[in-house]
């Protein structure tokens, strides 16, 4: 792994292994808040944010940290940070800490974050550590972020809040309940799979 | 130095550590959260009362009165009323004569229920004159003997209200809530 340029670090959760299409990971948040494009970016910069300051610590005191209680250490780290989000968004910006709800605090449990931290920041240099995140963190929003645009769009007409469809067209109620998380979520997912059995082929 | 003791000290530190981060944060964070809710309270509360009135707070039995009265004489009184709606609990702010014996208007101050359904109580993008019109109906509505509500048509009579068609459950929530809570507070506020 040492071998690898360091910026392959970042671009790698961009696309080949995208913590949402292509690890599955973090899929709660991913399903549940996603009915508008406003509250996917808000949920994938908050878990950026958080993924990142952790990493760099965990990457920092990877070797002060003994074995057996890493995972309580990591999860102590990461909530910190959820907790510093999560109020932060309370304060500044309470009509998305409202509409995200329970979704900010339960970005403790976010599996990618954890992952991150357990498979990646524990065993690399902090320099490493850091672009894995935010490669991470990019990945998983920008794929928050089609995924609620879409959903957004054929469920509300909008995109942002703004009108963006024609004046008769007439919404998908289903696409902004969970069956549209669903449904928009496979169908993503077989696209990039797709994609990348023509590259591979 | 042992593992255990190393174990100890190490999870010691990151929690104390942690615990006096998120302490520091708090001082900053928590009077900007207050400021906003009780905005939005203050708001709702303005909303629901006679314009021009001046508002004090009355404590009386756990519950918060926010009495208005203009030229000394008692025009209102607003206060929070809440229960089950379809999937989420519904939080109201009602405003009501002196004598309990009409809503003067009432505001939702949250929700969370069935996006484009039940969320039609609150704001129905489908009637673009009057999104609001189902909180609408309560302005001036008499609540003696009962608010009731009739479906699919227009309402006949001035306790009556027209509940939203797919949202009947919604609808009837707020009128269950309305009906029992303002009795409750107008025997709490002549106790």
């Amino acid at each position: 792994m040492k071998d690898k340029p360091a910026i392959q670090e970042f671009i790698k959760g961009l696309w080949d292994e995208n913590p949402v299409l292509v690890q599955l990971l973090g899929l709660c948040p991913t399903l549940a808040v996603t009915s508008t494009a406003e509250n996917g970016l808000a949920m994938g910069l908050a878990a950026t944010f958080v993924l990142i300051c952790s990493s760099f610590l965990v990457s920092m005191f990877r070797k002060v940290i003994p074995g057996q209680v890493r995972i309580a250490a990591y999860i102590v780290i990461i909530a910190t940070f959820v907790t510093i989000a999560d109020r932060f968004l309370a304060a500044f910006v309470p009509d998305i800490s409202k509409s995200l709800g329970p979704f900010i605090p339960l970005i403790i449990v976010n599996c990618m974050i954890l992952g991150r931290q357990e498979a990646f920041a524990s065993k690399n240099g902090i320099g490493r550590s850091l672009l894995d995140a935010l490669g991470m963190g990019v990945g998983f929003t920008l794929t928050l972020l089609v995924l609620s645009a879409i959903r957004e769009i054929l469920g509300a007409g909008t995109l942002f809040g703004m009108k963006i469809m024609w004046e008769s067209f007439a919404e998908w109620g289903v696409m902004s309940q969970a069956p549209g998380a669903f449904i928009t979520l496979g169908c993503l997912i077989a696209g990039a799979n797709w994609i990348n059995k023509r590259r591979k082929a | 130095m042992n593992n255990t003791a190393k174990i100890i000290i190490v999870l010691t530190l990151i929690t104390v550590i942690s615990g006096g981060v998120l302490a520091i944060l708090d001082t900053y964070t928590k009077p900007r959260i207050e400021a906003y809710q009780n905005q939005i309270k203050s708001a709702a509360v303005a909303e629901v009362l006679p314009k021009n009135v001046k508002v004090k707070i009355v404590e009386k039995a756990d519950m918060t009165f926010y009495k208005a009265t203009k030229n000394n004489k008692v025009v209102g009184y607003a206060f929070e009323v809440s229960g089950g709606g379809y999937q989420s609990e519904l939080v109201l702010m009602v405003g009501v004569t002196p004598d309990f014996s009409e809503i003067i208007a009432a505001k939702i101050i949250s929700q969370v229920e069935t996006p484009g359904l039940g969320t039609k109580i609150e704001n129905d993008s489908a009637n673009k004159e009057k999104p609001t019109w189902f909180m609408d109906q309560f302005k001036s509505l008499k609540v003696d003997p009962a608010i009731t509500y009739v479906k699919n048509a227009k309402p006949s009579k001035n306790t009556e209200i027209q509940a939203i068609t797919g949202a009947t459950i919604s609808s009837a929530a707020i009128v269950d809530i309305l009906n029992k809570q303002i009795k409750t507070a107008k025997a709490v506020i002549n106790k």
